[in-house]
């Protein structure tokens, strides 16, 4: 039984196979937060005063917060005075107009990690905005954006080409205030994405945005915002991988999305960002803030993620449905393996009227990680008729992981319907056994299961995107202890 | 005829306990054999010992298939070179689909001896032949992997995977328990139709009913680990009449 235990535990325990550097020089400012830097950071996107005012009162009330302690999670303290805030690839000053001018180190890495952009662009039709260490280098099919009058840029971009539009919206999903993380990435934010996509507009493409982080010792701060105006729909991917570093890196991204009257918004991450070593050394944290904001009536806000890396995840993709009739729905699948530790799940905040929300969870869990969902479904007391429907399933691998559930539900109004479900199971050696005398190896029936067991989630992927998760659960996975 | 499965003096464990106690018996393409005994006489752990299961530890003996040492294989290789057991107890795989196991095993065979992947519409016209055969419903295939069958759902289940993957050496363990007679005769008819010259069946059962439907070439009686008996189909009769006691007198004598 023992030996058996060793050989499922070293299949669990495959190498990330993303880790490499990219040689690029970069432009970076030396470490330290102050005023100053936040200055610098704002000069060098050539920022109007709004958004350098808007930092600064960020980082104020930054300084006056501590960092969060409730979740699920262990982690040494961070220190983010040792943070390099700005990072730049050089080649930022002539910027590429398409991907003959990328620098061919960067299409190489992106061939690594076997995303041929080019390709990937043409055959799926997808545009791409790539972001390589916080500043894009790469946007395609603009033109054919821009003749349905949607704007899908670099947030920088948007700051000084739509700054109506951005002033508006900033920070109405995500106030400055809204934690510790938010404030810190309000402050320092490098980069990100912008979209807007006008009233009664099919956004005609899916818009996709591919994240790295590449310097050491660098915390990276996206910032995107996705606004949806009455009657129109878009669908928004997003999708990462790290390359190996022996330093933590923390990442505190913040997404707001804005879906107006008869608005629809899908958003669709895959996480694979470095997890650190067997010993969780260099993994990334990743801090996130995302939530969507059903502003009008029928509108209806979509989360599907697979987080599969990070060595720390702390992330609760939310909808606060304000909108009569409005629609949040959160999907994910979260996998953990070695010392990964996840702190993740969703809120839902109904308002308006007959506001319904689904949460379907799938948490996969194996070494000797730590996985939480955390739930909040809040009913107020105007939102008649609202109703929330939540499954929530863990399955282990091994036996030295955990799962864990905090499901929190306030219902302020008696007519709501609110149902939780929730489930544990673990993958047998019985199963295991059952699929090798099929002939099927112990890798391939690992990845049958959990994919058996994640199907829900990934159906509500775009089916290219389904297919990079399922490999990425693969590698993530190869192998469990019954 | 050639020898398939030679198996000689095997003993084998399980979680320290010895069950079986040195047992010969050789199975040679073209032949069914049945394996009779009692309870806890070491029938179940044979079929698990040939298939590699990881519980159990051989400590002493060989077992040979097509000449080869075959307790040196991983379970999965031991499938490939064309071991099926049919299990006593299938397990359930929620959410992995029924057709999904089966193109994946198919394919894990193919592979093995040098053949493309199986195409979906050839696997599925395969498939539907079969179960056709076992008298299953197609809606079968879109289920999850046992879940939620019933005893006798489970049991064709196991008989149409043997048919799919149409193994050299197919070992049937306790494929007749539980079964009403519908579904006997239906397992049965699967079992019957894959007999071959090139193939041979080993049925582990603990009643005689089966037989009326197969016949064996050959039984045997196990008791405590070791083959006491061998004989003809005549020998399941005689079990049946005196009963597993007569068995253990013999053994002891």
């Amino acid at each position: 039984m023992s030996t058996q235990q060793k050989e499922l535990e070293s299949l669990v325990n495959r190498r990330y196979e993303h880790g490499f550097v990219t040689d690029i020089e970069q432009e970076s400012l030396p470490p330290g937060l102050d005023e100053d830097v936040i200055r610098a950071i704002s000069a060098r996107k050539n920022e109007p005063e709004f958004m350098l005012e808007w930092r600064l009162k960020a980082y104020r009330h930054w300084l006056t917060i501590k960092e969060p302690e409730w979740a699920h999670v262990h982690h040494h303290p961070i220190n983010y005075q040792d943070i390099s805030y700005f990072s730049a690839p050089k080649s930022d000053k002539d910027r590429p107009q398409s991907l003959d001018e990328v620098d061919p180190k960067l299409l190489e890495t992106y061939d690594k990690l076997g995303i041929p952009l080019h390709e990937r662009a043409r055959l799926a039709g997808v545009a791409v905005d790539a972001v390589f260490d916080s500043v894009s280098v790469a946007t395609t099919f603009k033109d054919k954006l821009s003749e349905a009058g949607v704007i899908f840029c670099p947030f920088s971009e948007a700051v000084v080409e739509h700054p109506a539009l951005l002033q508006k919206y900033l920070g109405t999903v995500v106030p400055h205030r809204d934690n510790f993380f938010a404030a810190l990435n309000s402050a320092v934010f490098s980069d990100g994405s912008f979209v807007y996509i006008p009233k009664g507009v099919r956004c005609p493409m899916e818009l996709s945005t591919y994240f790295r982080i590449n310097a050491a010792n660098t915390g990276q701060f996206e910032r995107t915002l996705i606004i949806a105006d009455e009657g129109s729909h878009v669908s928004y991917l997003e999708g990462c991988t790290a390359p190996m570093r022996d330093e933590n890196q923390l990442h505190a991204a913040v997404v707001e999305l804005v879906a107006l009257e008869d608005a629809e918004i899908k958003y669709s991450t895959v996480q694979n960002w470095y997890p650190g070593d067997e010993d969780g050394k260099g993994g990334i944290y990743n801090f996130v803030t995302k939530r969507g904001d059903c502003r009008g009536a029928n509108s209806k806000i979509s989360w599907t993620q697979v987080e599969t890396g990070s060595a720390i995840t702390w992330k609760y993709p939310s909808c606060i449905l304000r909108g009569e009739n409005s629609v949040g729905e959160f999907y994910s699948v979260a996998v953990t393996n070695n010392l990964q530790q996840a702190d993740t799940g969703t809120k839902m905040i109904h308002i308006g009227r007959n506001s319904s929300s689904t949460i379907v969870s799938k948490g996969i869990s194996a070494g000797h990680a730590q996985q939480s969902y955390r739930g909040l479904v809040r009913v107020m007391p105007q939102a008649e008729g609202a109703r929330n429907h939540t499954q929530c399933d863990s399955l282990l691998i091994g036996k030295e992981c955990g799962a864990h559930t905090f499901p929190y539900m306030e219902v302020r109004n008696s007519g709501a319907k609110v149902e939780h479900e929730a489930t544990t199971s673990r993958i047998s050696e019985n199963q295991l056994f059952y699929c090798r005398q099929r002939g099927i190896s112990e890798e391939d029936a690992v990845n049958m299961i959990v994919n058996g067991f994640c199907k829900e989630v990934f159906k509500e992927l775009p089916m290219e995107f389904a297919v990079e998760a399922q490999a990425l659960l693969n590698v993530s996975l190869e192998g469990a202890v019954g | 005829m050639s020898k398939m499965l030679e198996i000689e003096n095997l003993k084998a464990r399980i979680a320290g306990n010895e069950i079986l106690t040195g047992l010969n018996l050789v199975v040679s393409t073209g032949e069914v054999h049945a394996i009779m005994g009692p309870n806890g006489s070491g029938k179940s752990t044979l079929a698990q010992v040939i298939a590699g299961h990881a519980d159990y530890d051989v400590t002493e003996g060989s077992v040979k298939f097509d000449g080869n040492d075959l307790l040196e294989l991983e379970p999965e290789e031991r499938a490939r070179e064309g071991i099926f057991l049919g299990f006593q107890y299938p397990v359930e795989i929620p959410g992995v689909n029924n057709a999904y196991l089966l193109k994946a095993a198919v394919n894990a065979k193919r592979k093995h001896v040098g053949m493309d992947e199986i195409d979906a519409f050839e696997f599925l016209k395969l498939a539907r032949e079969k179960m056709a055969l076992l008298d299953m419903d197609q809606s079968f295939l879109n289920r999850g992997v046992n879940e939620g069958f019933s005893g006798g759902e489970k049991k064709r289940n196991e008989i149409l995977q043997m048919a799919m993957l149409e193994p050299k050496l197919a070992i049937l363990d306790e494929t007749d328990s539980g079964l009403d007679i519908d579904a006997l005769k239906a397992v049965a008819n699967g079992v019957n139709a894959l007999r071959h010259a090139d193939r041979a069946i080993v049925l582990v059962t603990h009643y005689q009913r089966l037989l009326d439907y197969i016949e064996p070439d050959f039984v045997h009686v196990l008791s405590k680990g070791q083959i006491v008996r061998s004989g003809d189909k005549s020998l399941a009769l005689e079990l049946e009449e005196k009963g597993y006691e007569w068995v253990r007198e013999v053994a002891n004598a």
